[in-house]
């Protein structure tokens, strides 16, 4: 077949070699899309999603513990540094109520004893006339 | 007649440009990168383009033109990227001029006429390597593919004297290298 470019190029050589370049072009281009590749194509791209998405869920794992790590170590830091007021105000607070219970306690022994005393001395003081029978209620007190 | 009869047809039509214009598509991009999975992708991409945008064609210029322009894009976008991102892979894909040489038809020809053959064919892919991407295109359009110069000048966007100033300062190029020059 004439090509619609020869008349243009004088030079044989040339001519020849564009006409085998053609050629060679055509050979090529039929060999290649002839060629069956489907398959091979389509598993490599299979396993290439599947190796992305298998590095996507490694990355959110770990992207996930670390801001779990993250969140919860502040706290700890947060306690250990809360930590030394809360136990010196137990320490402090206990003494002080201690102290304020024994002194509660003894006063309340004071009080005890006092009207212990103000009610046997008030008891022991009856009139003279009363006295057998204030003898006859001690009597009667031991005996219970 | 219903749309969907109009739509049938349309896909019709559309089917039977692929079928006949396909192999023109792939073995242009094939010889413009070298690259043999990259031409079929471009070559997919092409006809994906033109099926979204059929209803958009006017017939103003031939479905090949066309479709033509559309692979001329497609494989322009490809460089730009490559050059920006990671050229040297396209390099590594792209098969080397002396293999893409070794091609030549089962014609009747001798072991020596094959040789030389094959030593024609090497010189003038060495020489297409070496032109920029624009002269490349018009050669491979007009020498490969055989399109007429108006042709070219619709599918590449130029007036024809661009055209015939990129071919023949191409010619020019192969011509040393087959008298030895570079």
């Amino acid at each position: 077949m004439k090509k619609q470019w020869a008349q243009e190029i004088d030079d044989a050589e040339l001519s020849e070699a564009l006409g085998n370049f053609k050629a060679s072009v055509s050979a090529w281009s039929e060999a290649a899309g002839n060629r069956q590749r489907t398959i091979s194509v389509t598993v490599r791209h299979a396993w290439r999603r599947a190796a992305v998405w298998a590095c996507g869920c490694l990355i959110a794992a770990v992207s996930v513990g670390a801001a779990m790590h993250v969140f919860h170590t502040p706290s700890r830091q947060q306690a250990v540094y809360v930590a030394p007021p809360q136990q010196t105000g137990k320490q402090v607070v206990p003494q002080k109520v201690e102290a304020d219970v024994h002194q509660a306690v003894a006063v309340a022994r004071q009080d005890q004893d006092l009207m212990a005393t103000v009610d046997s001395d008030v008891s022991r003081q009856v009139p003279a006339a009363m006295e057998p029978l204030a003898q006859l209620m001690n009597e009667s007190g031991t005996e219970q | 007649m219903t749309v969907e009869t109009a739509e049938q047809i349309d896909a019709q039509e559309f089917a039977r440009i692929v079928e006949s214009h396909r192999p023109r598509i792939f073995r242009f991009l094939l010889a413009s990168l070298r690259d043999v999975d990259l031409a079929e992708t471009l070559t997919q991409e092409c006809f994906l383009k033109a099926h979204r945008n059929w209803k958009q064609f006017r017939g103003e210029s031939s479905a090949m033109t066309w479709l033509m322009r559309i692979a001329i894009n497609l494989q322009k976008d490809h460089w730009r990227n490559r050059r920006v991102q990671f050229w040297r892979s396209t390099q590594a894909n792209s098969v080397d001029v002396d293999e893409a040489s070794q091609w030549l038809p089962s014609g009747e020809r001798n072991a020596e006429q094959q040789l030389l053959a094959r030593e024609q064919v090497a010189q003038v892919w060495r020489a297409v390597s070496r032109l920029s991407e624009r002269q490349r295109t018009v050669f491979l359009l007009r020498y490969v593919e055989e399109r007429e110069l108006s042709e070219i000048a619709q599918a590449t966007g130029l007036s024809e004297g661009t055209v015939k100033a990129h071919l023949s300062r191409a010619l020019g190029r192969v011509r040393a290298e087959l008298k030895g020059r570079q």
